[in-house]
C-alpha cells in the first residue's frame, strides 16, 4: 500500500516561494473564506509589485487593505470594493490600478484556467462598459464577448479543515471563492483551521482534492479578522 | 402583511413588493431598501432565497452576539440556515442566476429607463465601487424589478426616457415599486398600475421623467 505524500509546510516557508511582481490570487468574500494568516506573512515579507486577484479589498484596516495601504498592490482585479474607501482612493488617485469583472464572470474565468481552458463565452455585460476592448464572437447568430481565463503564480486559500496531503473542506460562506482559487495557480498555499491526519477527512467530504494543492499550514490561532465584524 | 397598513411610504413600497413573491420562488433581494422585502413575508411562506456569496435558503439575519463568523449575505449581514439550506461556490451560485433558475430579483436603482434599462452601479466620479453581481442579477434573473424611491435626494426623477448613467443591463427590468407608485415598463413605455395611498396619477407623473399611461378606470392603492 502505498500512502500521500506530506505537504504541511511553515507559514514561512510558504509566502517565501512568492516572488515579488506575482500575480496572486486571494479566496473570501468580506471576511469569511478570506486567508488573513497569509496575508498578513506576505505583507511581513515584503515582496512588491503584485496584481491580486480577489472578489473585494475586505474593508479598511482588514486584510487586502494593509497590502494596498502599504503600496505593494500594482493592480487588484475585484468585482466589488465598496466596503474599502482606501482602496477605492487609492484607485481613483491612480495608486492602484483596478480592473472590474461580473462576480460569476470572475468565477468563470478562474475556474476555467483551473480547468486548462483558455476562455469562456459570454453574454454577461454585453452591454455595459465592462464590454469595452474586449473581443467579440459570434456563435449560432449570437454576439459574445470573450472572458480569458484567468491563471496565478499562487493562490492563497482559506480551508476549514485539510489534511496533511492538502485536500480541502470549507464551511458556510468562507467557500465562496476558494475551491476556484485552489485550482488555478501554479503554487497552491492553503491555511487551516484544523489539520487531520490522512483519512482524517473522509473521501466523500473532500471538496478540493489534495493533487491541487502545494502547501498546507495549519493555523495555531484565529486571530481576532477572522471574527464577528461589529459595525 | 400588517406594514400595508404602516404610514411610512417605503415602508408600504417594500410591503407592497413582498407580494411579488409568489409561492415557490427561488428570490435574490438585492443589498439596501429590497433586502427588506423580507420582513413583510408570512412566517412559513414557502420561497427560497438565494446570496450571491453562496447560499440558498436564507434564514433570520443575526445580531453579532449570535452571529457565525463564516455565515454571510453578500451584503455583509450575518445571516442564518433553515432546514434545507445549501451552501456552494461562487461559480454554482452564479451558474444558477445565468441559467434561468432565479425566477425573481429585486434590486435598487439609480436611474430606469422606459425601455427597462437599469443604471445602478456606477456615478462616474463620485461612487464606482464595482457591480459585484449585479450585471449578471439584472441580465439574467426570470423577472427583474426595482425598488426605489421616485425620485432621487434633490427630487430629481429616477425614471427616465434613457438612462445617463452606465448600465447594468438593458430591456430587462419589468417593474418598479416606488414609495408613489407601482409602474410597469411596457412595449410602450411605462404605464402606471397602483397609487401610493394619497398619491394622484397627476404627481406621480410629475414626478417621472418620461411619459405614463393611465389604466382606464379606478386605479388601485397600496
Amino acid at each position: 500500500m502505498t500512502s500521500l505524500p506530506d505537504k504541511t509546510a511553515s507559514i514561512e516557508a510558504a509566502i517565501a516561494a512568492v516572488p515579488d511582481g506575482a500575480t496572486i490570487m486571494v479566496g473570501g468574500f468580506g471576511v469569511p473564506g478570506t486567508p488573513f494568516t497569509l496575508l498578513r506573512e506576505l505583507l511581513r515579507q515584503g515582496q512588491t509589485g503584485l496584481t491580486l486577484i480577489k472578489n473585494d479589498a475586505n474593508e479598511t484596516g482588514m486584510g487586502l487593505d494593509h497590502l494596498i495601504a502599504a503600496g505593494r498592490v500594482r493592480k487588484l482585479i475585484a468585482t466589488h470594493i465598496g466596503l474599502n474607501a482606501h482602496a477605492i482612493a487609492a484607485m481613483n488617485e491612480g495608486r492602484l490600478e483596478v480592473e472590474f469583472c461580473a462576480q460569476g464572470i470572475l468565477a468563470e474565468r478562474i475556474r476555467a484556467g483551473g480547468a486548462g481552458l483558455p476562455a469562456i463565452l459570454t453574454d454577461i455585460g454585453l452591454d455595459t462598459e465592462l464590454a469595452a476592448g474586449k473581443q467579440r464572437v459570434e456563435v449560432e447568430g449570437r454576439p459574445l464577448l470573450v472572458e480569458t481565463a484567468l491563471r496565478a503564480d499562487a493562490a492563497l486559500i482559506h480551508a476549514d479543515r485539510a489534511d496533511r496531503f492538502g485536500n480541502l473542506a470549507y464551511v458556510a460562506t468562507a467557500r465562496n471563492f476558494n475551491p476556484l482559487m485552489a485550482m488555478a495557480a501554479r503554487l497552491v498555499i492553503a491555511e487551516t483551521e484544523t489539520l487531520l491526519p490522512l483519512g482524517g477527512l473522509p473521501p466523500d467530504a473532500v471538496e478540493t482534492p489534495g493533487v491541487f494543492v502545494d502547501r498546507i499550514c495549519p493555523l495555531t490561532e484565529i486571530s481576532e479578522e477572522y471574527g464577528v465584524v461589529r459595525r | 402583511m400588517s406594514d400595508d397598513k404602516t404610514p411610512d411610504p417605503r415602508r408600504r413600497m417594500v410591503a407592497r413588493a413582498a407580494r411579488e413573491i409568489a409561492p415557490g420562488m427561488v428570490v435574490n433581494l438585492g443589498i439596501g431598501l429590497p433586502t427588506q422585502v423580507v420582513d413583510h413575508l408570512p412566517a412559513g411562506f414557502p420561497v427560497c432565497l438565494h446570496t450571491e456569496n453562496g447560499m440558498a435558503g436564507i434564514g433570520p439575519t443575526l445580531p453579532a452576539a449570535e452571529a457565525d463568523r463564516n455565515l454571510i449575505d453578500a451584503g455583509g449581514a450575518y445571516v442564518s440556515p433553515i432546514p434545507g439550506s445549501a451552501y456552494f461556490d461562487s461559480a454554482v451560485s452564479f451558474a444558477l442566476v445565468r441559467s434561468g433558475r432565479l425566477d425573481l430579483t429585486m434590486l435598487g436603482a439609480f436611474e430606469v429607463a422606459e425601455t427597462g434599462d437599469l443604471a445602478n452601479w456606477k456615478i462616474p466620479g463620485r461612487f464606482s465601487p464595482g457591480a459585484g453581481g449585479a450585471i449578471e442579477l439584472a441580465q439574467k434573473a426570470r423577472r427583474v424589478v426595482v425598488l426605489t424611491t421616485h425620485t432621487d435626494r434633490k427630487g430629481n426623477p429616477k425614471l427616465l426616457a434613457r438612462c445617463t448613467l452606465p448600465l447594468t443591463a438593458t430591456a430587462h427590468v419589468a417593474r418598479i415599486f416606488t414609495d408613489l407608485a407601482v409602474v410597469d415598463i411596457t412595449p410602450g413605455g411605462f404605464a402606471l398600475r397602483e397609487l401610493a395611498r394619497g398619491i394622484t396619477a397627476r404627481e406621480v407623473q410629475e414626478a417621472t421623467g418620461a411619459p405614463l399611461a393611465l389604466p382606464a378606470g379606478d386605479i388601485p392603492t397600496f
